[in-house]
């Protein structure tokens, strides 16, 4: 079944897929990001796709990649049960992606979630804010570039406040 | 300053200070409010509780108010998006009022050596008795309790809030 889902995505929109796969049972597709909209359009909207149950969406960064942020998103049809993960990637010096807000109201706090850590913007989106961290912070957190001993407040520290303790050695 | 219980032919009487008598009071009436944030709540649940029972150690009565609060508990891990509302609670308390950090996360951050965790709840406001452990044993949290009441005994002239004892402006 999940092969078959790969085979419908590709029936109908020949160009968008780069590469495409089944691990464990469940679906993978990794698709252009000018075509991610139109793809996830389609399992959402499509017969024998259904896809209504938006899971999740998170993103990964490869520093070392050219295409460093990969958007991963993960869909569920409730009527027919089956899954499908479908990644896209993003380039460094320009990291938008189509938002999926209008489609899922779902995706609305993931995609902010995503854009607070990792500094991914997603086109579209209606109220791209930072989730969890607050206006002003510095930075993406979860990029592998952030600085781990990077400590920020957003109020001042006590004058006599404890200094403030070293970061533990790293392995040799 | 003498202390001590003296008789005289028309009965007892007790000699003491002032100052030694207010923090002998207050240290049995602590009115506490919880910042609770995390996992260590419940153990100090558990120290509430009839088994551990802090209201042997006149601890008994949670104010979920700060303006009516002596102590103020912090339970758990303290966000840095967090120290703005505990910064804000702390001086809605009025004097005189003591800190508890309660566990290793308040106290230092604990294994949170991370972006988001304030590293001691130390760097925004004083504390007065730290509690190590994650999560604190109750007999930990009776002694780090006990350790207060000590501490409450011996400040003095803290009854005046206009001249005296303001720890923090």
């Amino acid at each position: 079944m999940s092969q078959k889902l790969i085979d419908r995505i590709r029936a109908a929109l020949p160009d968008a897929v780069i590469e495409a796969g089944v691990t464990h049972g469940d679906a993978w597709a990794l698709v252009k990001r000018e075509r991610y909209l139109d793809v996830v359009r389609l399992l959402k909207e499509n017969a024998e796709c259904m896809m209504d149950h938006f899971i999740d969406l998170t993103c990964v960064d490869w520093p070392q990649r050219p295409d460093r942020f990969e958007v991963v998103l993960h869909l569920r049809s409730s009527t027919l049960g089956h899954r499908i993960r479908i990644k896209t990637r993003a380039p460094a010096d320009a990291p938008v992606v189509p938002s999926l807000a209008p489609l899922y109201k779902g995706a609305d706090w993931f995609e902010r979630e995503a854009y607070d850590m990792y500094g991914v913007a997603f086109e579209g989106h209606p109220d791209l804010r930072r989730l969890l961290l607050w206006e002003g912070f510095e930075g993406h957190p979860l990029r592998k570039d952030y600085p781990k001993e990077k400590r920020q407040c957003p109020i001042p520290f006590r004058d006599d406040a404890p200094a403030q303790p070293k970061p533990f050695k790293e392995r040799p | 300053m003498t202390t001590g219980e003296k008789t005289k032919p028309g009965g007892r009487f007790y000699l003491t200070g002032l100052d030694q008598v207010i923090a002998w009071a207050r240290k049995f009436s602590l009115f506490q409010y919880p910042f609770v944030t995390a996992c260590c709540a419940m153990e100090f649940m558990s120290t509430m509780g009839p088994m551990y029972d802090m209201a042997r150690f006149g601890a008994e009565a949670p104010r979920w108010s700060p303006r009516q609060t002596d102590v103020i508990w912090v339970v758990g891990t303290v966000t840095n998006r967090q120290a703005p509302i505990l910064k804000r609670v702390y001086s809605q308390i009025s004097e005189p009022k003591w800190v508890v950090a309660f566990g290793t996360c308040a106290s230092c951050g604990g294994f949170y050596d991370n972006y988001a965790t304030l590293q001691g709840i130390d760097k925004i406001i004083p504390v007065d008795v730290y509690l190590p452990g994650c999560p604190p044993r109750p007999e930990q949290v009776l002694d780090g309790l006990m350790l207060l009441q000590e501490k409450i005994q011996k400040e003095y002239a803290r009854w005046d809030r206009w001249s005296f004892g303001s720890k923090e402006a």
